[in-house]
């Protein structure tokens, strides 16, 4: 009786720890890989006027939008802006669709797009923020450097 | 003044809070009932002048004292009044004091409704949970007091609440938030109270069940409301985006929804024990983190609050000393609990491990995708990335589709093993009902056949029938069938209605995904669009005027075959004094679809940016939540959760046995 029973429990314990470890282990590498795919990272105009940033590919890139740079179609949606990190650098961004409300010259806009080889941003994505007081931190960082940081009206409560 | 006693009460808290911490855990240690019986009396008190402080914050608001520099940057005179109440938590400081005050409310509402606890267990309740409120009530005082003034010079005016904030959703949308992310501190509370005795019964499951599920039922509701809100107010017309802040609220009510799970098979038949134990300390942790990324500013996101380094650090240190010790203890006493694990691959405690470690492993992919930026950062020099969207999709939805196959085989199994025959026999009528029932409605009703929503949405159905066919096989031995159908126990209706919540918050998810319309156009007066088979058309545009802002209103026609069936009524509205634009979408709703319009941006020569969306099914998603969170409140109605007295012997008993029932499986393998 006794042997039986061990016999039941042992294999329930190693169908279960099989269990954990197929399905671990499935799920950690589907994982890596769809998070290796859906990555997108951030370059600054520097970096994309420079060549570093792949093209073709998904990114996101981001400064503040240029005063006067605003250039809507008269036909559809779309809108050409350039967005600048306030020293020499400039993109040239295009978007079609509805731009948020808190897109506006002089504001810290980001992105998510592609670059194409002529050096223009097709943006899919440009995010919107619940509150002009707070700022996206690539943002942040990117204007300490230039020494500008009042330049978007980054004044914290 | 009485900003200044609003600050006054929140210090007189924090000294009960610190009393709360000691005085009952003292007295345990030293055992005198004297100092335990303390616990009571400490937590209403804490509760009153935290109650207090918020009356206080109420008064500036309401009295429009612009020389409290929080009221100052988040009211104004002209706001309407509900929204000067709903703007104590508009903002960081404010809803924090939010935060604390549902913290005192759960802690008052353990020593009230715990009387059938042992002295013993309720002072070690109640003494984390005053421990937890000294590290919130330190953070408060220290870096976000909200009764600060800006004297001597202060603003005539103030410069007004956030307009995305005013609504009717962000009056309700924190309050329930919050219940839930500090609900998840009692059955917490209950876990470190328990480890630390060093004996692990399964009262302990039963006595935090109620918590954890009413915890659980306020979270879904915070967070349905969030998904609604941000549908109707964003003026994107979507209704969750995978944002760190969504995530933050989501990953706790994965793990939540796995720990109440887990409690049910801890309760009943005393397996799983450590595992329940860490998963409340991991939920709680969860809901800490949550409050840590929207607070801290440390990853981007559409709901941030503005940015502050110094709070975020405060928090990151809290949390490493919540979850540090907690893990300590766990790791220190658990080890010497041992469960009774007799059960076939057939069993409900099987089928409960399986629900357990697919929502783990799902929070544990969302918690990953949020949190990688960080690491990336930390790893690459600085380096910032995001995770997209379609991360989150690829591995959820796949996670939870074999989950949603377990959840039609979980309610019909039985504890320690199921009869194979009745498992899959039961299975058989509602798995091929569901699949013709889909097809056939898919055939009729949809514009073309896709593959993936006829399969998610049988499963879907599937498990709804399989609810039937459960309560059917229940009764089919009674005498009148009826009556049984409403004589079940509040437990079993609350698990229904989750689990009924879930299909159809999932048809709707489907739905929605594979159907919606949605165009971007530029319009003009007098311009059509066709969605679907709506025909919309712009009609005029006008100028209204609000209490506090101007608004440029659409009027737009929508007819289908010829018959009009709505004018909607979109603005895009200037709030003057905060400088604010804001898309007010408008919405035909229905049951089957919702049309929403927005408006963008003027272009020019009288044209706009207008977003037209027909989105099927949509509504399906906040009903499922809804009946979710009803399932979850239903289970507290329960009669044995509030069975009085607890005999201490009956306690011991269980402990003793499964003390005993350990060794021997500790013998044999």
């Amino acid at each position: 009786m006794k042997f039986g029973k061990m016999k039941t429990q042992r294999r329930n314990r190693l169908l279960i720890v099989g269990f954990i470890l197929l399905s671990s282990g499935v799920a950690v590498s589907l994982t890596m890989q769809a998070l290796n795919e859906n990555i997108n990272l951030f370059y600054e105009p520097q970096q994309i006027v420079s060549g570093e940033a792949p093209v073709g590919t998904m990114i996101r890139a981001g400064g503040m939008v240029k005063a006067g740079s605003i250039q809507r179609s008269k036909t559809d949606l779309k809108v050409n802006f350039v967005v600048t990190d306030m020293r020499s650098s400039e993109v040239t961004m295009q978007y079609e669709g509805v731009l948020p409300d808190l897109f506006r010259e002089g504001q810290g806009v980001i992105a998510r797009g592609r670059l194409e080889s002529s050096g223009l941003f097709i943006a899919e994505e440009v995010l919107a923020k619940h509150d002009e007081k707070y700022m996206a931190p690539e943002i942040i960082q990117m204007m300490d450097a230039s020494g500008t940081k009042d330049a978007g009206e980054n004044k914290s409560s | 003044m009485i900003a200044e006693l609003g600050h006054f009460s929140l210090i007189l808290a924090l000294g009960l809070a610190i009393a709360l911490a000691v005085i009952p855990a003292l007295g345990v240690y030293q055992s005198r009932p004297l100092l335990m019986g303390m616990g009571g009396s400490l937590s209403a008190g804490l509760f009153v002048f935290v109650f207090i402080s918020i009356c206080c914050l109420a008064n500036a608001f309401l009295s429009n004292d612009f020389s409290v520099d929080y009221v100052a940057r988040n009211s104004n005179s002209s706001l309407p009044i509900q929204y000067k109440i709903s703007a104590i938590w508009g903002a960081h400081e404010g809803s924090f004091l939010l935060w604390i005050l549902v913290m005192a409310g759960w802690t008052l509402s353990v020593s009230v409704f715990s009387q059938q606890l042992t002295l013993d267990m309720r002072s070690r309740v109640l003494s984390v949970l005053g421990a937890l409120t000294v590290g919130f009530l330190l953070f408060i005082l220290l870096t976000s007091n909200p009764f600060d003034r800006s004297l001597p010079v202060f603003p005539a005016e103030g410069s007004d609440l956030n307009p995305l904030l005013q609504d009717f959703g962000l009056i309700v949308h924190p309050p329930m938030l919050y219940m839930g992310y500090v609900g998840f501190a009692v059955p917490f509370a209950f876990a470190i109270a328990t480890l630390s005795t060093g004996r692990l019964d399964s009262a302990w499951a039963r006595w935090s069940r109620p918590w954890a599920n009413v915890a659980w039922a306020f979270l879904t509701v915070g967070i349905t409301l969030g998904s609604w809100w941000a549908y109707y107010e964003l003026g994107w017309g979507g209704w969750w985006f995978w944002d760190a802040v969504e995530n933050a609220s989501f990953m706790p009510w994965l793990v939540g929804t796995a720990l109440i799970h887990s409690l049910a098979a801890t309760e009943k038949r005393g397996v799983f024990k450590s595992w329940t134990v860490l998963l409340a300390i991991f939920t709680f942790s969860l809901s800490m983190l949550g409050a840590f990324l929207v607070r801290s500013g440390v990853l981007t996101s559409v709901h941030s609050f503005a940015v502050d380094p110094e709070r975020g650090m405060f928090i990151l240190i809290f949390l490493v000393i919540v979850i540090g010790s907690s893990l300590t203890l766990y790791a220190i006493k658990a080890s010497h609990i041992k469960s009774t694990a007799d059960f076939r691959f057939s069993s409900r405690e099987a089928m409960l491990l399986i629900n357990n470690l697919l929502l783990v492993v799902a929070a544990g992919a969302v918690l990953l995708g949020t949190i990688y930026p960080l690491f990336y950062e930390a790893l690459n020099d600085g380096l910032k990335i995001s995770v997209g969207p379609p991360y989150f999709n690829k591995i959820f939805v796949p996670i939870v589709l074999v989950l949603f196959i377990a959840m039609t085989f979980g309610p019909a199994s039985r504890w320690k093993q199921t009869p194979r025959e009745l498992l899959l026999k039961r299975q058989l009528v509602p798995f091929i009902a569901a699949i013709v029932i889909v097809s056939l409605l898919t055939a009729v009703f949809a514009s073309r056949f896709e593959f993936f929503l006829v399969f998610v949405n049988s499963i879907a159905l599937w498990v709804i029938l399989s609810l039937v066919a459960d309560m059917l096989a229940k009764v089919a031995n009674k005498k009148s069938k009826l009556r049984a159908i409403f004589s079940q126990t509040p437990s079993y209706y609350g698990m229904m209605l989750g689990h009924f919540g879930i299909a159809i918050a999932v048809i709707g998810v489907t739905s929605t995904v594979y159907f919606t319309e949605e165009k971007d156009v530029r319009m003009v007066t007098g311009d059509e669009l066709t969605i679907s088979s709506y025909h919309f058309k712009l009609n005029k545009m006008l100028q209204v005027k609000g209490p506090n802002y101007v608004a440029d209103q659409a009027e737009i026609e929508v007819r289908e075959d010829g018959k009009l069936i709505a004018v909607l009524r979109p603005e895009k509205r200037f709030y003057a004094v905060a400088r604010n634009t804001m898309t007010e979408a408008d919405i035909d709703a229905g049951l089957f679809r919702d049309l929403f319009v927005a408006l963008g941006e003027p272009l020019g020569d009288g044209a706009w940016a207008v977003r037209v969306h027909y989105k099927p099914f949509v509504r399906w998603i906040w009903f499922g939540g809804m009946f979710i969170a009803l399932g979850g409140f239903l289970t507290i109605l329960d009669k044995r959760y509030r069975a009085k007295k607890v005999k201490r012997a009956e306690a011991f008993n269980s402990a003793t046995l499964s003390a005993v029932a350990g060794a021997t499986l500790g013998t044999e393998v």
